[in-house]
């Protein structure tokens, strides 16, 4: 099946026009996450780029409930999860899970990997005794650590097998939906390819379905089937990974993309590089209309005016600009 | 060409409650004039520990240098004092840092920064470092860089913190830069950005660089050389080329082949580097690689391997280019294959 075939899929988790600000003092409003629409399907792996401060993360913890929502909203199997609760919201905290960016600050350093791994089996009273012991001796098998490890604490491992325990946690009350957060960028290149094939193992064999943060373009890539480009709150393009890659149609997409360091230098002496002059603005006072016009090279008139809508520009391609007005 | 720099046999220790860290354990490199050279490698292979120790910057106790020379234009820097270091450090070569947030002086304005260096070794009056230092401003691209001169780092943004720093370190004219990660904090249209006002400034300048790096990606697009680190080891060194497209050692193809790359489809297959480094307190007695190495045999666990000529320019430190070792092909994925082996 080809990875454009998607309408048939179902729809597991619905984003819809995702708001999320922050008070910051002194009357100002950091609009993280500005009016962000998307759905993911069942099984699939949506990525999310965008460099520091676009909001990626922020919509990655909206989602898991980390944080409310200042508008808009996020189904999960139909249901509204901000408001959830009770008998839902228990299902709901089991079946969406997430995994962090920093396989050192995410570990409880005075637990045991056991009753790390277990937390979630415990509050959720999946197992006990000699059945709970068995299940983390089978997820460390799983994430490829062994029986041996279960009684160590986390200094005792280094930050490729830390995030193989937090893999292990979040697979441990078998969610059908994983968030991971920058999940190797704190890792070596040799150890990240590690933990992709690990994540792309378990998909095929568990049915997960991935959200997958990062900024690491080639990467996201990689593993996704369908990549979101954001930048400062908004996302502005939407399509399946080859197409995103071969046929960008935000100016923003095409900067980002040519922006990434090729490891061939033949590409690289050879290749076209869009350089985006200054930086991106402040998410507390954010341009009008579009808000990559201030660095755009095709910015126009209406740039300035008007907010660009979110459509379909060609199928299953979404895009945000005005450059494809009808 | 002639060489500006060459380290030869270095060695680096630190002394830890846990025993002697050895960092760096016989590292050998040139640096021509004007060439870009790339140290790559991954965090702890000891590629920072060789450039602070070009700059004599490694803190005694607990770091020491054990044996091994740093020849700078003829002049060991690996016995100089602290006080001939002074002279090399920031005139003759300069380094610019991963985090130019900790690395530039938050209570000093960036123009006092800039001025500070010129003035000491310039010996520049104070009017005429502030015009040059308005001129460096301009030349890393600030805008309005008479006004920015009086403004502190935490007024400038990432990226044009980058940009100052590469401007007090090129503000004395160094021969050499050493660039620490450069671009790992920065996003990537700004690391785009910087690589290419570091190429621009040394067509300019013709100052040589040497980049650590971890991001082969940056290697390919600024590199004439490469010296590639493993457990504080150099195990292959050769042209941009000879290493892109011509790797001889498992762990280069490794590095290569655990990178996916932007320009192919989304069916290339990724080739991992199963396990993790050594423990450099007690390193193992043949290759350091060995034990993650899926071609290793049974001398490699025993002997280090000799450095093998594979050309004038390119060498290898590995027992496959023993003339009785088995002929190895290395995998697809690290020679720029889109198919599984």
């Amino acid at each position: 099946m080809s990875k454009t075939e998607t309408q048939d899929k179902e729809v597991i988790l619905s984003v819809k026009n995702l708001k999320k600000h922050f008070v910051v003092g002194g009357g100002q409003v950091v609009q993280a996450v500005d009016g962000v629409t998307f759905d993911v399907y069942r099984g699939e792996t949506l990525g999310l780029v965008g460099e520091s401060g676009c909001g990626k993360s922020t919509i990655g913890r909206t989602l898991i409930r980390l944080y409310g929502v200042t508008d808009g909203s996020v189904e999960f199997k139909g249901k509204n999860v901000h408001e959830l609760k009770g008998q839902e919201l228990r299902a709901f905290n089991r079946q969406m899970q997430m995994i962090f960016q920093d396989p050192y600050a995410s570990l409880n350093p005075r637990m045991t990997v056991m009753d790390i791994i277990a937390e979630g089996i415990d509050i959720h009273g999946l197992a006990s005794g000699e059945e709970r012991r068995k299940r983390v001796i089978e997820l460390l098998k799983v994430v490829g650590l062994n029986e041996e490890h279960a009684d160590r604490f986390p200094h005792e491992f280094s930050g490729g097998q830390r995030q193989r325990i937090g893999i292990a946690r979040a697979l441990a009350v078998e969610p059908e939906f994983i968030i991971a957060d920058e999940p190797i960028s704190a890792l070596d290149v040799s150890i990240q390819a590690q933990v992709v094939n690990l994540m792309k193992k378990l998909q095929k064999e568990q049915g997960l379905t991935y959200l997958f943060i990062a900024h690491d373009l080639s990467m996201v890539k990689y593993i996704s089937d369908r990549v979101g480009v954001m930048y400062l709150g908004n996302l502005v393009e939407l399509a399946g990974s080859d197409e995103l890659y071969e046929n960008p149609l935000h100016p923003y997409t095409e900067a980002l993309l040519s922006a990434v360091p090729i490891p061939d230098p033949k590409t690289a002496k050879t290749r076209e590089r869009i350089i985006l002059e200054g930086d991106v603005p402040s998410p507390i006072n954010p341009p009008s209309g579009c808000r990559f016009r201030t660095r755009c090279p095709k910015a126009m008139e209406i740039c300035a005016k008007e907010i660009p809508q979110w459509k379909e520009a060609q199928p299953n391609h979404f895009v945000a600009c005005h450059l494809y007005n009808e | 060409m002639s060489k500006l720099l060459e380290v030869r046999d270095l060695h680096v220790s630190f002394k830890t409650y846990n025993g002697e860290v050895k960092a760096v354990r016989g590292v050998t490199f040139d640096l021509e004039k004007g060439e870009t050279l790339a140290i790559v490698g991954e965090s702890g292979c000891g590629k920072s520990v060789t450039s602070q120790t070009i700059m004599r910057l490694i803190p005694n106790p607990p770091g020491f240098i054990k044996e091994g020379e740093i020849l700078f234009e003829g002049d060991d820097l690996a016995k100089a004092t602290e006080k001939q270091m002074e002279k090399i450090r920031g005139k003759e070569i300069a380094m610019i840092f991963q985090d130019p947030m900790t690395s530039l002086n938050p209570t000093m304005t960036v123009g006092a920064q800039i001025i500070e260096g010129l003035v000491r070794h310039q010996k520049m009056s104070k009017a005429e470092a502030r015009n040059k230092a308005i001129e460096m401003l301009r030349l890393v691209g600030i805008p309005s860089p008479e006004s920015r001169l009086a403004q502190y780092p935490h007024q400038f943004s990432g990226g044009m913190r980058q940009r100052a720093m590469i401007a007090i370190a090129l503000a004395c004219q160094p021969k050499i830069l050493i660039a620490d990660e450069p671009t790992t904090a920065l996003d990537v249209t700004i690391q785009a950005q910087i690589i290419d006002l570091m190429k621009e400034l040394q067509k300019k300048t013709g100052t040589a660089i040497i980049l650590i790096t971890h991001d082969l990606g940056v290697v390919a697009d600024i590199a004439d050389r490469v010296v590639v680190m493993y457990a504080g080891i150099v195990i292959e060194t050769g042209k941009l080329d000879e290493i892109f497209y011509n790797p001889r050692h498992p762990y280069t193809w490794g590095l290569l082949g655990s990178m996916p790359r932007l320009d192919l489809r989304s069916d290339q297959k990724l080739l991992p580097i199963p396990g993790s480094p050594p423990d450099l307190i007690s390193p193992p007695k043949g290759c350091p690689f060995a034990a993650r190495c899926k071609y290793a045999m049974k001398i490699c666990k025993e002997q280090m391997p000799e450095r093998t000529d594979i050309s004038s320019t390119h060498q290898v430190a590995c027992w496959l280019e023993h003339p009785m070792a088995p002929d190895v092909k290395p995998p697809v994925a690290a020679v720029g294959g889109t198919k599984d082996e």
